[in-house]
């Protein structure tokens, strides 16, 4: 064999330790690195007086080697240490952290204690969802050494317009992990890939994926008090591991190429046009309180990681346990550093922040009026273009739907826009006028963001799907195992005139109509719209408005939905086209009501009577008319009351005639059209709108071509 | 893991036997960078590869990046299904043309 030479000056061992040959390491990356010849570990703790590397080879129970870090290998508060002549394919490795155990001073070091390492980009433990982690092993958790080599084909995150993004929000798992998925790697990112033909048709172009951080999904010690099966922590909210994608949720888990799946995943997305958001969850951690797992912060550093009183107890405005000390200068580099990697190295488009009111509290739980963290991420260089929305709440009782510190770079889940479209499609009274400030983008709440900054919404993963929306009057969590005392109250639901399943069809038909009304509402409206992920084939959680905890058909998108309801998955497809096809409805600025070069005002508001909308606490009729420049224009009318009207429509210019894009009160399949198929309006001065019922019309020229009588 | 070549008429066979990981891929590299020529064609016989991990993935697709340069034809053959599983999830499979017989490989590749 012939001699190579090393392929750094520095590729050569300096010390043995523990029968290894070792050098001082670089402090930089943080985390381990594979270099020539070896690994390159490095981690901080700047309160720990001494830190060790512990090795293990795969599959074996205890360490192979414990590496003490010399002091000469530290430096200010980073531990680090180039370990040559070691496989980073079969090495797995954490930390002992020595330190003061001074709980009252918030220092819980416990050096017989083995650590995750905060920057692992593989975890090993939990590579079978639903299996426990080995609780008799003295580590059962391990980090691991990712390859960081991808052919990414010259793939880069999509940098679509915020205004064409249709946001489809789901659940690894839950998408593909039902039967009638059909898929070969059911509840996965490789199942997931299979299901791109589907989004595409569908025309979504943003997909947002609820937690793929590790979690423990076996965290949660409730039972289903009819089944007496364990419940789990299904949605992962409860991050372990922030730079490793969830092992179980890669087919290749098991084989540590969890990394390469989801690369691939995104890779995907984006071949089919479709952006890829991450929900991101740094308010808290899966150590909870103080009795809670010691996994990896709270051994590393607590009084710096987390939030805590003054006499070491954890603050908890996360409702969870613990907070996350997001403004401590550590934890910001730490926050940033994660978002970088998944920016940078995993190509992701954008990231929602679970919440994210947490992200602006000081280290004693104020809320601040300039957070450092949330000024960081808007102002980095990496992150520029990534989409960046904030949940403005949390659980301590912040709630900045807009007001949250946006730095004109953050957009939020518009809380307000949720509430009042189930409100108004619920018939509630004076509403209203709130519904046309919430159809425009609301402009009360961003007026310095512009329409991009609310992301709209009527249903999310948390609360209702929209069919239950239309279903149930009241939330059914009993299987939550809580006496259904968890989940929110205020859903402002309606169920149509029978709680839950019926066969009244009356009242599946004003179910129906209602889950049009909703969507035509949410896709006309200016801001980004986004979708619950099995909304638009009618899925239901059985009226469980809190699934967080069901790993069953109860949170598993039931595919067998999109053929029985395919009337429905139609309408919504039509609808998110036409969007596409209508650049009124996807303005980046607010209306401001006055006509400019259009042939009509930006956006202007109408009743039964043409130019007279009806703003009395009685009405419950609103039109709005959407006009650009180029002359595109959108006539949107909802009405929720139980009785029809004629609406008179605006005159259009002599070469314009209305035609009707939808008509929710219109069986199917005349309920939607194909953007440039709608039929033409016989009647051009007015037009019935049904009871409970959403209108869309859009002016085309009197010369196109429609399939429609006239 | 041993790697054993033979002709099939002019098609190049490489039968990998074994193994192929992070420990074994080194070697398996240098070989392969050996036997794989730099024109014509061949077919890679997987039938015997009893494992595949990250590393050896990694292998493969760097000799179809080498054979591509070279405008070598390459196809892979009796990929095991657990490695055809892996390769498929990860995105790698792309990237080759898969027949499920060499004689299948050796028909793909006169096309």
């Amino acid at each position: 064999m012939s001699r190579t030479l090393p392929q750094r000056i520095d590729a050569y061992p300096t010390h043995w330790i523990a029968g290894l040959s070792v050098r001082s390491g670089r402090l930089m990356p943080f985390g381990a690195t594979e270099v020539p010849g070896g690994v390159n570990f490095s981690v901080y703790s700047n309160n720990a007086t001494a830190m060790t590397l512990v090795l293990f080879r795969r599959g074996e129970r205890g360490p192979f080697a414990e590496l003490p870090f010399p002091a000469e290998f530290r430096i200010g508060g980073v531990y680090a240490m180039t370990v040559f002549g070691i496989d980073p394919e079969t090495t797995q490795y954490g930390y002992r952290a020595d330190g003061p155990f001074r709980p009252e001073e918030g220092h819980r070091f416990d050096a017989t204690r083995i650590l995750v390492d905060p920057y692992a980009k593989v975890l090993n433990g939990q590579e079978i969802w639903g299996v426990p982690v080995d609780r008799d092993q003295e580590f059962p958790r391990r980090s691991g050494i990712a390859p960081d080599d991808f052919d990414w084909e010259g793939d880069r995150p999509l940098g679509l317009p915020e205004e064409d993004l249709v946001v489809y929000e789901a659940h690894v798992r839950g998408f593909t992990r039902h039967p009638s998925a059909a898929v070969g790697a059911p509840g996965t990112f490789a199942g997931l890939v299979e299901k791109i033909p589907y989004l595409k048709e569908l025309g979504v172009t943003c997909v947002e994926l609820m937690p793929v951080f590790e979690f423990d999904e076996m965290d949660n010690v409730r039972v289903d008090p009819t089944t007496g099966d364990r419940l789990h922590n299904y949605w992962g909210y409860s991050t372990v591991g922030f730079f490793a994608p969830k092992a179980s949720f890669a087919a290749t888990g098991r084989h540590g190429m969890q990394v390469d799946e989801f690369k691939n995943l995104v890779k995907e997305l984006h071949k089919a046009g479709i952006e890829v958001m991450l929900d991101v969850v740094f308010n808290h951690t899966a150590e909870g309180n103080e009795l809670g797992p010691t996994i990896s912060f709270r051994g590393l550093d607590n009084r710096v990681y987390y939030m805590l009183t003054s006499d070491g107890y954890y603050y908890n405005f996360s409702g969870t346990g613990n907070t996350v000390n997001c403004n401590h200068p550590v934890v910001r580099g730490f926050v940033l550093d994660c978002l970088r990697y998944w920016a940078s190295e995993f190509h992701v488009d954008g990231f929602r922040f679970d919440l994210a009111s947490i992200l602006g509290r000081a280290q004693d739980g104020r809320s601040l009026m300039e957070p450092p963290l949330v000024e960081t991420l808007a102002g980095d260089p990496v992150l520029r273009d990534c989409k960046l929305i904030a949940e403005a709440w949390d659980a301590g009782g912040l709630y900045q739907v807009g007001s949250f510190p946006d730095y004109c770079r953050f957009g939020e889940w518009n809380g307000r826009y949720r509430d009042t479209v189930r409100r108004f499609l619920r018939g509630d009274l004076g509403v209203t006028g709130d519904l046309a400030t919430r159809m425009v983008g609301s402009p009360d709440l961003y007026h310095r963001r512009g329409p991009v900054a609310s992301v709209n919404f009527v249903t999310a993963h948390d609360g209702f799907t929209l069919h239950d929306l239309v279903s149930y009057d009241d939330k059914h969590n009993d299987g939550n195992g809580e006496g259904n005392r968890d989940g929110d109250n205020a859903n402002h639901s309606w169920n149509c005139g029978a709680e839950g399943p019926t066969d009244d069809p009356e009242v599946l038909a004003l179910r129906g109509r209602q889950q049009r009304n909703a969507f035509l509402l949410l896709l006309t409206s200016l801001g980004i719209p986004m979708i619950v992920a099995g909304d638009e084939a009618g899925r239901t959680q059985q009226g469980n408005n809190n699934a967080y905890c069901h790993d069953d058909e109860i949170s598993w998108f039931d595919w067998d939905l999109v053929d029985r309801n395919s009337d429905l998955v139609r309408f919504v497809r039509n609808a998110i086209a036409f969007r596409k096809a209508h650049p009124a409805l996807r303005r980046r600025e607010h209306p401001t009501g006055h006509t400019g070069e259009g042939i009509f005002p930006d956006t202007s508001w109408h009743g039964a009577h043409a130019w007279t909308p009806e703003w009395s606490g009685y009405s419950r009729l609103l039109a709005a008319m959407h006009c650009t420049r180029d002359g595109d224009i959108v006539y949107v009318a909802a009405n929720s009351h139980w009785e029809g009207c004629d609406l008179e429509l605006p005159e259009l210019p002599e070469h314009l005639a209305w035609h009707v894009f939808a008509d929710t009160a219109a069986p199917s399949p005349g309920d939607s059209h194909e953007p440039g198929s709608e039929p033409r309006l016989a009647d051009q001065s007015s037009i019935r709108i049904g009871p409970r019922s959403v209108l869309v019309l859009t002016a085309g020229t009197r010369s196109s071509i429609s399939r429609g009588e006239d | 893991m041993q790697v054993d070549k033979y002709m099939r008429g002019t098609v190049t066979v490489i039968a990998l036997n074994g193994e192929l990981d992070s420990h074994t891929a080194p070697e398996v590299q240098r070989s392969l960078d050996d036997l794989v020529p730099g024109d014509g064609t061949v077919v890679l016989d997987l039938s015997r590869m009893s494992y595949m991990s990250s590393a050896g993935l990694r292998v493969l697709l760097l000799v179809y990046r080498q054979a591509r340069q070279d405008k070598v034809g390459l196809v892979l053959s009796c990929v095991p299904e657990d490695v055809l599983a892996m390769m498929s999830a990860t995105g790698f499979l792309s990237f080759f043309t898969v027949t499920d017989t060499v004689d299948e490989g050796l028909e793909a590749l006169a096309v």
